[in-house]
């Protein structure tokens, strides 16, 4: 595979350490908060941004996002070491450590921010990222479309979430998410429905849950490191993230504890079962994450302490273990050449420090005892037998879990024992860079459970606080329960999965023909695509007609029934119109007016109407004399002559007139044209019957001399009072010129080329 | 255009009408005038010449490519701008240096950011019109 590094290259480069150490530079900055976050104090911090709309870039560290910020930070630097080797020599390197780097600080963002727009942004940065990454090897078509695709579902969810979360400030009257879920559950309030369904579908997504689950295993399409640092261990609990933040607001209905039920744990089965179906490791790896998901948004469904504490321990547990088997996944690769699991065996003579690593990643996924994955599942079980939905959540888990047990043993114990299978090259141990993550996190997943209580005080509890909103009594998660129905389910958890770990290759091959036989979600969505292609292009062809006549028939009919329908529905009264104290000039300047519109239709020859419309711009400016506005004037002269100069440059470039067709069409242009007219000179005669209010011009009248040093009014407010605007004005004066100016270019070269 | 009276005219009426344009650029803040009255202007001179000599001519006689002079107008509004940013002003608070005194009323003169403001307007219009114009006449 292309994306594999040539082992000599150097790999300690720039881009690698720096963003390496920078990464973990922050670790180390949110491992302080551990102490004061424990003790119950959060962290807010706050920059004003649009102070003015409620939007601010507020960050508060809380429990929940501690865990979150520390996982993102520590497997972020793991990862970041793990790919400056992965990927050496590759040309492309510098480019993907940037995204990798972007990548984390979205991540952070995501998980720190407390204003709810600062969270979309961030969140959207994360699904862009995403992209990027996913499509690294932009060559090949497949990933090229497995990053759109991911794209556009997740920034799709991503925008009904937008809609939900200004619906939640609005209710709640605040955009903050700490006060939104300190004032109380939004349960029963006005648009609860409507915003839940919305955030759902945000998280949904986001988090992969059936049926939008198609995407995940698609983005296995991205370099290892990416695989397990986004699309296991951070950016795809994003969405578990939000049900967790918004936890306090949102939860506690029956919507609420039914939806995340059954998503969660047709989920959480769908995906173990088509893990254990998949040969290539990692897209094994893929579904179990979305096990993973599953399992986490069905505990989420509940409230209660055992509940959350489980939802929180899984998160913590997976994180390491599974970002430790995708990297355990990626340095096999790099050695074998291959991820098949029919191939892989016996490796562990040839790498023993990766068959280490991968076994104790793989009895935390099992949940073997005394790894936290088994306290995991303890307090999973004793959480689900607390659940509502218990009949149906307790089933759905143990079958989830059992498979587990079975897929932990096909991906860390198959590939390192028994017999080697047929491998593209001879195996040979990893470099240390990509053997330090999936080592320490394994060593972690230990450690914590040996110890679980400095992993349930400083991480556990602490979100579990955060997500329920007030601290739990702690004390749940220990390694010895006692005897009890969740020890009780364990071990049924380990006799089944042991059943099915033996009996696996059969196993596979009837999923593999039920699969053949079902909907493919991933191909409707091709053909989806395909149809909004076709009907895009029926409806760019009905309305980008490419005719200037149809665009500008549009464009006014628009204005007139705009203005007119205005007009009669805010009752707009009858005119008062007096030609009282008009001189003769008046009459004169009208008069020329008139004639020169009268020219324009009278003629059949384009230069003689040119001129007519000549003459009425002239007509204007008189008007503009008369009431002594010379600034106006002159820019309307100067104006009206240049296009006269323009106009008549172009006509010498266009066909002759067709008599034939000006006629066809003049009749409905005629009476689009006296509409349009009639109701100007409604709307212009109903604003001049209002009473002048005269307090700008007296305003500028007054501050014009004293303090712009300036006597004429026009040009001090256009470069003194309103710079900013007129600034605005000539960069759009340019970008027009210049955009004319390519076109016509363009238009010539494209000539050029036909010759 | 084929005409040598026009021609001849012409290089005469250009000189009268570009300076005529720095006349009303310069006067803008007190009596009708100003950036972008002066760039109107100021393309009219230059079209003038346009139509008389040919494009080709009136870019060498610009010497600068029109493009290029919009670009710079827009700069140079810029530069106005941060002036008053980095004397701890808003964006765009006109700045001012009074030559010979401290006031409006004792100074000789002023320096000051709102005419450098108006230059750049003025280089805008003047600059992007041209370039339409020229891009007009130069497509065949």
């Amino acid at each position: 595979m292309a994306e594999h590094s040539d082992p000599n290259a150097p790999w300690k480069t720039l881009s690698g350490i720096g963003t390496t150490a920078i990464t973990a530079a922050l670790f180390l900055f949110f491992l302080q908060y551990l102490p004061t976050v424990a003790a119950g104090e959060p962290v807010r911090w706050v920059i004003p941004w649009i102070p003015s709309l409620d939007v601010h870039l507020s960050f508060w560290i809380d429990g929940l996002s501690l865990m979150f910020a520390l996982l993102i930070t520590g497997i972020g630097a793991l990862v970041m070491l793990y790919a400056a080797k992965y990927l050496a020599g590759h040309p492309q390197y510098d480019r993907f450590a940037l995204y990798l780097f972007a990548f984390m600080l979205s991540m952070l963002g995501v998980v720190l921010a407390d204003n709810l727009i600062a969270l979309f942004v961030f969140w959207e940065l994360t699904t862009f990222t995403s992209y990027l990454l996913i499509g690294f090897g932009h060559a090949d078509p497949k990933s090229r479309r497995n990053a759109l695709q991911a794209l556009l579902l997740t920034a799709t969810g991503g925008l009904a979430l937008l809609a939900g979360f200004i619906l939640m400030g609005v209710t709640q009257g605040s955009f903050e998410m700490s006060q939104i879920n300190a004032a109380g559950s939004l349960v029963g309030k006005e648009f609860y429905t409507l915003i839940l369904f919305l955030v759902l579908a945000g998280a949904f997504t986001k988090s992969a849950q059936v049926p939008f689950h198609f995407w995940l295993p698609n983005a296995m399409a991205a370099p290892t490191p990416v695989s397990a640092y986004l699309h296991s261990a951070t950016m795809v609990k994003a969405g578990v993230y939000l049900l967790a933040r918004t936890h306090p607001a949102l939860s506690g209905s029956d919507l609420w504890i039914w939806i995340l039920s059954i998503f969660g744990a047709v989920t959480a089965v769908f995906a173990s079962l088509m893990a254990l179906r998949q040969t290539d490791l990692k897209q094994t790896l893929a579904y179990t994450t979305l096990m993973a998901l599953g399992t986490l948004v069905m505990f989420l469904a509940g409230s209660t302490g055992y509940a959350i504490t489980a939802a929180m321990t899984f998160l913590l547990v997976h994180s390491l273990y599974k970002a430790g088997l995708f990297l355990t996944i990626g340095v096999i690769d790099h050695a074998t050449g291959t991820r098949d699991a029919n191939l892989l065996g016996g490796l562990k003579k040839a790498m023993p420090i990766t068959a280490m690593a991968a076994a104790v990643a793989g009895l935390a996924m099992a949940g073997i005892p005394p790894f936290l994955g088994f306290i995991a599942k303890e307090v999973a079980y004793s959480g689900a037998l607390e659940m509502h939905l218990w009949l149906f959540v307790v089933p759905m888990a143990l079958i989830a879990f059992a498979l587990m047990f079975a897929v932990a043993g096909i991906v860390a114990y198959k590939p390192f024992y028994g017999p080697q299978g047929e491998l593209p090259h001879a195996p040979h141990e990893g470099p240390w860079p990509m053997l330090l993550g999936p080592v320490v996190l394994g060593v972690l997943g230990l450690l914590f459970g040996l110890m679980p209580g400095i992993a349930a005080h400083y991480l556990i509890e602490p979100a579990v606080h955060a997500v329920m909103g007030a601290p739990d009594r702690g004390g749940r998660v220990k390694l010895w329960a006692g005897f009890n129905m969740a020890l009780l389910l364990s071990l049924v958890t380990f006799a089944l999965g042991f059943l099915i770990y033996l009996r696996h290759q059969s196993l596979r091959e009837r999923l593999a023909r039920i699969e053949a036989k079902s909907p493919d979600l991933d191909a409707s969505w091709d053909r989806f695509l395909d149809w909004f292609v076709r009907f895009s292009k029926v409806q760019t062809g009905l309305i980008q007609t490419g005719v200037l006549r149809q665009y500008m028939f549009a464009t006014f009919t628009v204005f007139a029934v705009t203005v007119l329908v205005t007009l009669v529905a805010r009752g707009a009264g009858p005119l008062r119109v007096s030609f009282s104290g008009l001189g003769i000039m008046e009459w004169g300047i009208a008069a020329l007016i008139t004639a020169g519109t009268v020219l324009v239709l009278m003629t059949s020859s384009r230069i003689t109407a040119l001129v007519g419309l000549g003459t009425v711009g002239i007509g204007v400016a008189l008007v503009f004399i008369t009431y002594s506005a010379p600034d106006v004037a002159i820019t309307q002269l100067l104006v009206e002559l240049l296009v006269v100069v323009l106009l008549a440059l172009a006509l010498l470039k266009m066909p002759y007139l067709d008599k034939g067709n000006v006629q066809k069409h003049s009749f409905p242009n005629a009476v689009l044209a006296i509409a349009v007219g009639a109701l100007t000179t409604w709307v212009l005669l109903l604003v001049v019957d209002q009473p002048f209010d005269r307090r700008l011009t007296e305003f500028f009248e007054g501050a014009s001399w004293t303090q712009a040093f300036g006597r004429n009014i026009v040009n001090v407010i256009l470069v003194d009072f309103r710079t900013l605007d007129t600034f605005g004005e000539i960069a759009v004066v340019l970008i027009a010129a210049l955009g004319a100016f390519v076109l016509l270019k363009g238009m010539r070269a494209t000539k050029e080329e036909k010759k | 255009m084929n005409s040598i009276i026009f021609t001849a005219g012409a290089r005469i009426l250009v000189a009268l009408v570009f300076v005529f344009s720095l006349f009303m650029l310069l006067r803008g803040h007190h009596l009708p005038g100003g950036g972008f009255i002066g760039g109107l202007l100021g393309a009219v001179a230059f079209i003038i010449y346009s139509l008389a000599s040919g494009p080709e001519e009136t870019r060498r006689a610009l010497r600068v490519s029109p493009e290029v002079i919009a670009i710079l107008g827009l700069g140079i509004a810029l530069l106005a701008g941060l002036v008053s940013f980095f004397m701890g002003d808003p964006f765009f608070t006109g700045q001012w240096y009074w030559v010979g005194g401290d006031s409006y009323e004792t100074a000789a003169f002023s320096i000051n950011s709102v005419l450098v403001f108006d230059i750049g307007v003025y280089l805008v219009v003047l600059g992007g019109i041209l370039s339409l114009t020229f891009a007009f006449e130069e497509e065949t």
